[in-house]
């Protein structure tokens, strides 16, 4: 019997003549790399590169280098492929793994540029002039209705005016990561990042720990099929109400967290006994079409005294048709997520297969919305990979009301994409219940690096802006006229409805 | 061989930029004043345009046919002014047909042969259209301008008319002897266009019926603009900006049936900073209205004057990056885009001041009903079609939302 056909993937190597011999990269490694005999001893095979020790060595000695195999040249049996194939005969399983798909598919947010003002119209200066990022996120009427107030001006007539909109300061939310997957102080950085930012964090299908009763005005709950945590109390809560349909990077499949990340706090939110895995089945078992949907988005309306409701979804061809069926059915938002979305786990055939870009169906919902005349019924939110805050301003031109983040938020806390979430010993102590890792992101230290990130992102939104010539984000969002193509085909440029550069 | 009569109004395929100079007077009073001061008011502003286009819009003109719908039309040849008169004689009662009074003036070149129709619809047929006849004024300016080739209505409301063409406007002016008209309200328009050729028919004002629209601006919001109203109907197919404001208003004053105020207050909408600072029920009604206008929000530089039989209102984008001024002397309300065009006009104004970012400035003939759009039920896609004169705008289906 031979022993594994797979090699490492990746070196570390040390220069043991800069080496402390002080033995921190064996405590930071969460892999189990090293071993220390006299100085600190890899073992390749269980790096993930994740940078963790390379990141806290202070002699800076520990590098990491890609294993350098080479293989015999064959441009169809990539060595991804063959590895996996080896894999596979090895253990006969699912291949798992994590985060957003990796695949060199074509980035269309890299083949898309923005306008900017020269003569004819004046580009405006942001650090002069205001420069408005506010967004409502729910339904908002056709019309408004007024009436004169008897003394020459004008009130809202009865029953009319926008109700139960999400009111953000910026169009950036934090994208839904269940506590569970991620570990309660990354749910504390969320929740206190929201409040400061004037955003929403989500809670993803994993309930709301008590904890993070004193955010929960910028808290929105989410129900997904497994129903996890989901009480009268916990949708009171909430600011809105997320039904949870699908996700990007695992569209039509299910969840499943091992019951070892069950621990008593992660039961307590769940409402599920301490060390059984929580499994969430793939659809929801009383959502079997859209017009059982619309029952569950009312019913949880009523349960709560009419907070918006919301659908997220995962980016499959049809999108548009659904979206407009979600609309119709009473949804406040719809939240598309594409298929380079993160997951804390998922099989690899589905993360990296199934599913489509993220721009393509904000282009096709906003449009088909628009062409049915509800467009205004119902906010989209729009996540599967948003990079920069180019690929937020782009979102919006192409006609996204927000957008969410997950990894990038993720990154912000130290997530260097090693994508092994799954593995539940996240080195950086942000996938992991492990407590000697979860003890690693001090909230107070998580709130920090997402408001920074919220905040140069945003202002960088409002230089672009500037530039744009307008001055409140709602005249950028869905101002396709302002985005130009550079490389893509005829047919692509009609789906996204942009013209290509120099039309 | 004959050359192919052009339609006076194409599909852009492009956004038309430019920049432009504009003016508007109103006697609240409903005292009536020569075009003359018009003239003098763009004269001034003589350096806003490049010669592509200027005009004016007058209103209270035509004492004696006050109960006439008014049509200036634009042939481009003979055949046209057939095919279109035969149309009129389908549908109206022509009680006087005429040139317009024109005089040679340098600089005014290719001019289209240029009529005026007194009319009014066939008492039966309008009954048999079940129509108002507003709305049967409008099909008929849509047919017009989309089955003639060669004709355009420039204006067809009722005791006002519209005097447009290619030519700096006090050209134009002198051109069509404004001097000789007398009314309550003049609008003018010098227009700075960087990319199309001048075309009669494309320069300001726009006008439906007795509403008319004079722009100096650039909507850098255009493309949401446009593609919201096509959520109601509307084709915006000249690709101008004036054309985006025309519909927007359309939609504000006409289908949603806001005051004006609150339209302009939606199409200039205050900051948030300021609306957070109001009245709470105030609050609720400007929170409301950007939230769901957001959209219709007219963003960067613009100053508008809409005129209609009523009076006028004028309106700069909300914060002020083109140029408006306005004075008051007695009854009379006057804005421009220079001091200077007041002052040559209104020597001694009695107050003279900067209207606000998005502040409408708004003048009300005494006695004159307010509602602009009268009896006026149509489809967006029918008043798109009536005010670029294209057919593709006639094509769509109105979405009910």
């Amino acid at each position: 019997m031979p022993v594994s056909f797979i090699q490492p993937e990746f070196k570390v190597k040390i220069d043991y003549d800069k080496c402390h011999k002080c033995g921190r990269c064996v405590q930071q490694c969460g892999w189990g790399v090293y071993n220390f005999n006299e100085r600190p001893i890899p073992d390749d095979a269980k790096c993930r590169a994740c940078h963790r020790c390379v990141t806290y060595c202070p002699a800076h000695c520990i590098s990491i280098e890609k294993n350098q195999l080479a293989y015999r040249d064959n441009d169809n049996w990539s060595p991804a492929a063959r590895k996996a194939v080896w894999r596979q005969a090895e253990t006969g399983g699912v291949l798992l793994t994590s985060m957003g798909n990796p695949l060199p598919y074509t980035r269309i947010f890299d083949h898309l540029v923005l306008d900017a003002c020269q003569v004819t119209n004046p580009s405006i200066d942001p650090l002069r002039e205001p420069m408005e990022l506010r967004t409502f996120i729910g339904h908002k009427p056709d019309s408004v209705g007024v009436e004169s107030d008897g003394e020459g001006g004008f009130r809202l007539a009865e029953g009319e005016g926008m109700k139960n909109n999400l009111k953000l300061d910026t169009p950036i939310l934090f994208s839904p990561m269940s506590y569970g997957s991620v570990s309660l102080n990354v749910h504390k950085s969320l929740a206190m990042a929201a409040q400061r930012l004037g955003t929403f964090m989500n809670t993803g299908e994993g309930g709301l720990h008590a904890d993070l009763y004193p955010y929960q005005d910028n808290v929105i709950v989410q129900v997904a099929s497994g129903r996890f945590g989901v009480n009268p109390d916990y949708l009171n809560r909430g600011a809105a109400i997320e039904i949870k349909i699908g996700q990007g990077a695992k569209p039509g499949i299910g969840g499943h967290l091992p019951g070892e990340k069950i621990n008593k706090e992660v039961s307590g939110t769940r409402m599920i006994p301490q060390g059984t895995d929580a499994i969430s089945p793939a659809p929801h078992h009383d959502i079997y079409s859209i017009e059982d949907l619309r029952q569950l988005i009312y019913a949880l309306k009523e349960a709560s005294g009419y907070k918006p409701v919301g659908v997220k979804i995962a980016a499959v061809h049809n999108v548009a048709a659904i979206a407009s069926g979600i609309v119709r059915a009473g949804a406040d938002y719809v939240y598309l997520d594409g298929f380079k979305g993160g997951t804390g786990a998922a099989p690899q055939v589905i993360r990296d297969h199934i599913g489509i870009p993220i721009e393509i169906a904000i282009a096709a919902v906003d449009q088909r919305l628009r062409d049915e005349g509800i467009r205004n019924w119902a906010s989209v939110i729009a996540a599967g990979s948003i990079r920069s805050s180019a690929d937020v301003a782009k979102a919006i031109a192409l006609g996204a009301d927000a957008v969410a983040i997950g990894s990038a938020s993720l990154m912000a806390l130290g997530c260097h994409l090693c994508q092994s979430c799954h593995t539940g010993s996240c080195s950086w102590g942000i996938t992991t219940q492990k407590p000697e890792l979860t003890r690693r992101i001090d909230p107070e230290w998580g709130a920090e690096q997402l408001t920074n990130l919220v905040h140069a992102w945003s202002h960088e939104l409002q230089e672009i802006l500037g530039a744009l010539g307008v001055n409140a984000v709602e005249s950028l969002r869905g101002s396709r006229e302002r985005l130009r193509s550079i490389g893509l085909d005829e047919q692509m440029n009609k789906v996204l409805g942009v013209k290509p550069a120099g039309m | 061989m004959t050359t192919a009569r052009p339609r006076y109004a194409e599909e852009a395929s492009y956004k038309i930029h430019g920049g432009c100079g504009l003016m508007g007077i109103c006697d609240e009073s409903g005292k009536l004043m020569s075009g003359e001061d018009a003239i003098l008011a763009m004269a001034v502003q003589h350096d806003r345009g490049n010669g592509l286009g200027g005009g004016f819009a007058g209103y209270g003109i035509y004492p004696e046919f006050p109960d006439h719908f008014a049509f200036h039309m634009m042939y481009h040849d003979i055949q046209a002014k057939e095919e279109a008169e035969a149309l009129f004689d389908q549908y109206f009662l022509v009680d006087l047909a005429e040139p317009m009074p024109t005089r040679p003036v340098k600089g005014i070149a290719d001019a289209p042969l240029l009529w005026r129709y007194f009319l009014n619809p066939y008492p039966n047929k309008l009954e048999e259209s079940e129509l108002s006849a507003e709305d049967y004024v409008v099909k008929a300016v849509m047919q017009i301008n989309s089955s003639v080739d060669g004709a355009f209505v420039a204006s067809s409301g009722k005791n006002m008319g519209v005097f447009k063409g290619v030519g700096y406007p006090e050209e134009i002016g002198h051109y069509f002897r404004l001097e000789e008209y007398e009314g309550h309200t003049w609008t003018g328009h010098n227009r700075f266009p960087t990319n199309t050729p001048g075309w009669w028919g494309g320069a300001h004002p726009f006008a439906l019926l007795d509403w008319t629209i004079v722009h100096n601006g650039e909507i850098s919001s255009y493309g949401i603009n446009s593609r919201y109203l096509e959520q109601f109907g509307y084709k915006c197919t000249l690709g101008t900006d004036t054309e985006v404001a025309a519909y927007l208003f359309d939609l504000m004053l006409r289908r949603h049936k806001l005051p004006m105020e609150l339209a302009c207050k939606a199409l200039a909408s205050p900051l948030w900073d300021e609306i957070d600072r109001m009245p709470e029920a105030e609050q609720a009604v400007m929170r409301s209205l950007r939230a769901v206008y957001g959209p219709g929000m007219l963003n960067g530089p613009f100053a508008i004057v809409l005129g209609f039989n009523g009076g006028m209102v004028a309106l700069n984008d909300r914060i002020k990056l083109r140029p408006l001024v306005a004075a008051r002397k007695g009854s009379i309300l006057m804005v421009a885009s220079e001091e200077s065009a007041i002052r040559a006009v209104i020597a001694e104004p009695d107050a003279i001041w900067m209207p606000k970012a998005g502040e409408p400035t708004i003048a009300r003939v005494q006695g004159m009903e307010w509602p602009i759009h009268g009896d006026l039920h149509l489809s967006p896609s029918d008043i798109s079609c009536a005010v670029t004169g294209t057919e593709v705008s006639c094509d769509t289906v109105e979405v009910n939302a």
